[in-house]
């Protein structure tokens, strides 16, 4: 296999890997250099590198131009919708990016900087609390799985509290991949408990499973059906009565900020995932964010550090509280992921909250509405920001979901979440989210049905595509067996030298 | 899809073929067409011992990791270390040469546990549904 | 600024399709006495403006704190880069046709990390360095199956406390601490040597450059380490990488850590780069995100997500770690920060890193003040100043390190002074002034 390039044809095209633009003394960039550079004499010579690190050695117009070429091999919301089930792909403002950069430079031991910081993020705090219905938070968690498992763990300490070793956490079978293995290293047996016949949990099945040992129920609510938890009163009502608490995963709380709040459903403890309901971009995979919130019966266990305020009335870092679990992050989880936040909570203000909910499940409805003819569509229970539908009808005709995904890309959008959740065979889950414009909506629609039309007219279509991306059904198994992990590994296993 | 009238089967859609008192076993044709291209596979060592219904390795693919469950108790007296380099020899011929271990079975008689060629036949087409 | 591109009309319509007349008949299925019926308590809208001063704040004058997280002079080219909306407002790449960018970027930064830390693989990051050492030993668990873990007290208090956390729920697994040596700082080598010889199956751990700065005597630790069932290295302050030798070349399972000091800037705390390296044995059982080179039908080269049957999304309760978003953009400012500055580039950093603290040192000594500890350092050590040189440096706006005592007891009025290029010579002479 040769990896080549050719830059008279389009930027659009696969870039070499960074290494192979490297030679010797090209790098010619200028750093700062405020100290006279003085010999380590005093430390051994064997603990230090005599080589130079082993870097690429290129020069910055070749950095910009490869990072900016490999730019353009991306989709992004910037250039158009991601309809992806759960993530809630909303738009990223621009005023948050710019709040974020200016307190680049502030290091955490700088107290005075970090005064008005942990003022902000207090208040933040308080707006999370009062959008969810909650008494407390920690801010810490990097993401919704380091916040899932913050709560098991939150939980667990509650057990251990109570002079209890409850083992059993019950999660529905349309829980995401994440809740049962948080609940693995948390220390507990994750237990599948089957949704009802309409999509959602429903009590009289929890009151089979609930036993002894049941120290909580993970529900998501809305569910990855798009479904809201109908029976979540009297579940929660049935967890109590057992001693255990309801943890809710908070991932698609856009359907009900504003709406409808989960503590006064029943919660005992919940996170969010900041880079989906509030707007905080993706990266590529992250920074994400997931805080926890929870009932005051609760709060003794939060992770350190507490902000707390003093006598005088200013703001420190508590790192004692007795009972708390202890750190689960080095620093103060993804603060900038925290700035944004609170510029978005800013920017909608408690009335732009409850409308984001709203349009969100206004477009959705309106999309299944609308695709519901050419696609099967499992329950027919109302759904709220997002809907499942599979490709029962298309697989008659030898046409899958895989298949309907890579065409969507030719029509320039991002498949929905596919294969997931794992009860509907071949489901496509969808959640246009509320900032998409009209125009874009429809163009997804009939992209929709154009595809159901090409599953009736020419099936065989299919295996070519995607056509009009940089690169076409990779090669999943050959990744696999080969592992081809690094540019070293590419020389090794491939037989093919790396440059320099 | 083969359900070879000689074997025996598990819940777990791995099949036994025997030969004396040794047992050889693999995953099924349906096990390795669920699956889909397998790309790892992972063994126990040979001369270790095994219960009936315990792990004797896992296998994975793209899509999927699964455990392999053995049909019989005894020492694992053979490996296929051929599958260690090319596992996608077992979904080319997951009954042939796809074997995956052989078993010295300690009792025989556990064999009458598991499913014949018809019974796992009809547990596959329930379980498909 | 409502984000919502509907106009009112365009609102109207789409409820005409669906029959009906405002959005409250979509939440149907909510119990009404759920349904709030006030709004909520946020203030707001705020204009653009507003938002940008009420949420702002402003760096101390001269700054001389570390202790995990740094403060390094970004390259103009890592902020383009990193502000291209392909990059960052790009999703996750399960879908590789359309997200060859993101996924080269990642295999480039594996491809880095392992050629700079000497280790065979890299994953695509973790949330910092203290979650990634978590993970490391939850590793040691699972692939060498040890019933206890070693942490020196001189890695980063705050990585220990994670840690604990994380292992907290294991049944019948000892966590316990190697005590460092209170004259030089570093790890106390005749309590590792012992510990290696117990029954119990372990796993160690240490960091160098560690917490005080102080560099550990990485090649007598090596040898101790060969009678150990699993041990790695902490690196927290990955510009180190431009000067010491590569971890790897001392034979550990693994080198965890964090990457912040590549191209990503303290912002009051985080977001962070955690960074996982092992040999390539571990590569099924290590957490995280991989990245793998291959094929498209065409044969074009391209890059995919691979492994990801060990994740959670897959693995599900049998996963090997819950993680799921990792700290994708943070990797991509790293990967443009080290290809902005190069091998000669990064050597040069660590050496005015430990130029100035070398400077800073010197002046200090010429005024008879002495380091707590005598072992040697890369760009931090420890100091003790008491309460009135503090209130003094307060005053005068300068940030003297980070205070320690509430960590090591021990040590009183001591603090963890830190020198990088961001700092100057007038810098270390007003530090002196104030003590």
């Amino acid at each position: 296999m040769v990896i080549r390039h050719n830059v008279t044809r389009s930027t659009e095209l696969l870039e070499p890997v960074v290494y192979s633009l490297s030679d010797h003394g090209k790098n010619k960039v200028n750093l700062p250099r405020p100290f006279e550079a003085i010999e380590l004499d005093d430390v051994d010579r064997p603990l230090v590198n005599h080589d130079l690190p082993d870097l690429p050695d290129i020069s910055e117009v070749e950095v910009v131009r490869h990072y900016t070429r490999l730019s353009r091999l991306n989709y992004a919301i910037d250039l158009g919708m991601y309809p992806l089930g759960s993530c809630t792909m909303k738009y990223n403002p621009k005023i948050s990016e710019k709040v974020a950069a200016k307190i680049g430079n502030i290091h955490p031991g700088d107290t005075e900087a970090m005064q008005t910081i942990l003022g902000l993020l207090s208040s933040l705090e308080a707006h999370l609390e009062e959008i969810c219905g909650m008494d407390a938070c920690t801010l810490w968690p990097a993401a919704g799985a380091h916040g899932e498992l913050t709560g098991m763990m939150i939980i667990k300490k509650a057990m251990v509290e109570r002079g209890e070793d409850r083992r059993e956490v019950l999660i529905p079978d349309t829980a995401h991949g994440t809740n049962p293995a948080s609940c693995t290293i948390a220390g507990f047996k994750a237990v599948k408990v089957p949704s009802g016949d309409k999509g959602y949990l429903e009590a009289s099945t929890l009151r089979k499973l609930i036993n002894e040992d049941v120290a909580a129920l993970m529900i998501t609510n809305p569910n990855t059906l798009g479904i809201f938890e109908q029976d979540i009163a009297e579940i929660s009502e049935l967890l109590h009565e057992n001693g255990s608490y309801l943890y809710m995963d908070g991932a698609n709380m856009n359907a009900l900020m504003g709406i409808a709040r989960p503590g006064e459903m029943g919660v005992d403890c919940m996170h969010l995932n900041l880079h989906k309901t509030f707007a905080s971009p993706h990266g590529g995979g992250g920074p994400g964010s997931g805080p926890v919130l929870v009932k005051d019966e609760l709060a003794p266990y939060l992770p350190m550090p507490w902000i707390v305020k003093d006598e005088e009335e200013r703001f420190r870092l508590l790192t004692n509280a007795p009972q708390s679990i202890g750190r689960i992050h080095s620093s103060l989880g993804n603060l900038s992921v925290l700035m944004k936040t609170l510029s978005y909570i800013s920017s909608l203000g408690g009335k732009g909250i409850r409308e984001a909910a709203e349009v969100s499940v206004l477009i959705a409805n309106y999309m299944k509405k609308c695709l519901k003819d050419s696609y099967y569509l499992p329950y027919d229970t109302p759904t709220l920001h997002e809907f499942v539908l599979t490709d029962k009808y298309q697989k008659e005709r030898g046409v899958t979901t895989m298949d309907i995904a890579k065409a969507l890309m030719d029509f320039g959008f991002h498949p929905p979440t596919v294969y997931f959740p794992l009860v509907v065979t071949g489901a496509m889950m969808i959640e246009p989210t509320e900032t998409e414009p009209l125009d874009e909506i429809e163009r997804f629609i009939d992209a929709m049905k154009q595809i159901d039309e090409l599953s009736r007219k020419d099936p065989g279509a299919f295996s070519s595509i995607p056509r009009a991306t940089p690169v076409s059904r990779v090669d999943e198994v050959w990744a696999a067996r080969r592992l081809v992990l690094t540019w070293d590994m590419v020389e090794s296993i491939m037989g093919e030298p790396p440059s320099k | 899809m083969k359900f070879p009238e000689d074997l025996k089967y598990t819940k777990d859609h791995e099949w036994g073929r025997p030969d004396g008192n040794r047992l050889i076993a693999g995953i099924t044709d349906y096990a390795q067409d669920e699956l889909g291209d397998i790309v790892y596979i992972e063994l126990n060592d040979k001369g270790s011992s095994i219960k009936q219904g315990e792990v004797f390795g896992t296998v994975e693919s793209v899509k999927a990791v699964s455990e392999l469950y053995a049909p019989a108790s005894g020492t694992i007296v053979e490996i296929n270390e051929a599958l260690l380099e090319a596992p996608e020899i077992i979904n080319k011929d997951p009954y042939g040469d796809g074997w995956m271990i052989v078993i010295e079975m300690e009792d025989r008689a556990e064999l009458n546990n598991l499913m014949d060629s018809q019974e796992y036949r009809t547990y596959v087409e329930k379980e498909a549904k | 600024m409502s984000y919502v591109s509907l106009n009112q009309e365009e609102k109207e319509r789409l409820f005409e399709k669906l029959g009906i007349t405002n959005t409250g008949d979509l939440f149907k299925t909510i119990p009404e006495r759920f349904l709030l019926e006030r709004d909520l308590k946020i203030p707001g809208p705020y204009d653009e403006q507003t938002i940008e001063s009420m949420l702002s704040s402003n760096p101390s004058r001269v700054v001389f704190a570390g202790g995990g997280i740094y403060r390094h002079y970004i390259p103009a080219v890592v902020d383009t880069i990193a502000s291209r909306q392909e990059f960052y407002t790009s999703y996750t790449p399960y879908q590789p046709e359309i997200s060859q960018g993101t996924l080269q970027v990642i295999f480039e930064y594996q491809s880095m990390m392992t050629r700079l830390m000497h280790m065979d693989v890299s994953n695509a990051s973790m949330y910092d360095g203290a979650t990634a050492l978590a993970e490391a030993c939850l590793m040691a668990i699972r692939a060498k199956k040890v019933k206890r873990i070693l942490l020196s007290k001189s890695i980063n208090p705050a990585y220990r406390s994670v840690v604990r956390t994380y292992l907290r729920s294991i049944d019948g697994l000892e966590v316990e601490e190697v005590p460092f040596d209170s004259i030089t700082g570093q790890v106390d080598l005749d309590v590792l040597k012992k510990a290696t010889m117990a029954n119990k199956r372990s796993a160690f751990f240490i960091q160098s450059p560690n917490y005080f700065g102080i560099i550990e005597p990485m090649d007598e630790v090596a040898s101790i380490m060969q009678d150990a069932a699993f041990w790695g290295i902490v690196v927290t302050e990955a510009i180190s990488l431009g000067i010491m030798r590569p971890p790897g070349d001392y034979g550990p399972d693994v080198v965890v850590g964090d990457a912040q000091s590549f191209g990503n800037p303290p912002s009051a705390g985080g977001p962070l780069l955690g960074f996982f390296c092992t040999k390539r044995e571990y590569v099924r059982s290590m957490p995280g995100r991989l990245v793998g080179l291959t094929r498209d039908k065409d044969g074009r080269q391209a890059f995919c997500l691979t492994l990801a049957t060990r994740e959670q999304h897959i693995r599900r309760e049998k996963a090997t770690s819950n993680i799921c978003s990792n700290q994708g953009l943070c990797v991509l400012r790293a990967a443009v920060y080290l290809s902005t500055v190069g091998p000669r580039g990064l050597r040069t950093i660590a050496e005015q890193c430990a130029s100035g603290a070398r400077y800073l040192l010197a002046l200090l000594g010429k005024r008879g003040i002495g380091t707590v500890f005598t072992g040697p350092v890369f760009n931090e050590f420890v100091l003790r100043i008491d309460d009135g040189s503090r209130e003094r440096a307060s005053q005068a706006g300068i940030v003297p390190g980070i205070r320690i005592d509430g960590y090591y007891p021990e040590l009183t009025d001591s603090q963890l002074i830190t020198v990088t290029e961001m700092n100057s010579e007038r810098d270390c002479k007003w530090l002196l002034d104030i003590m």
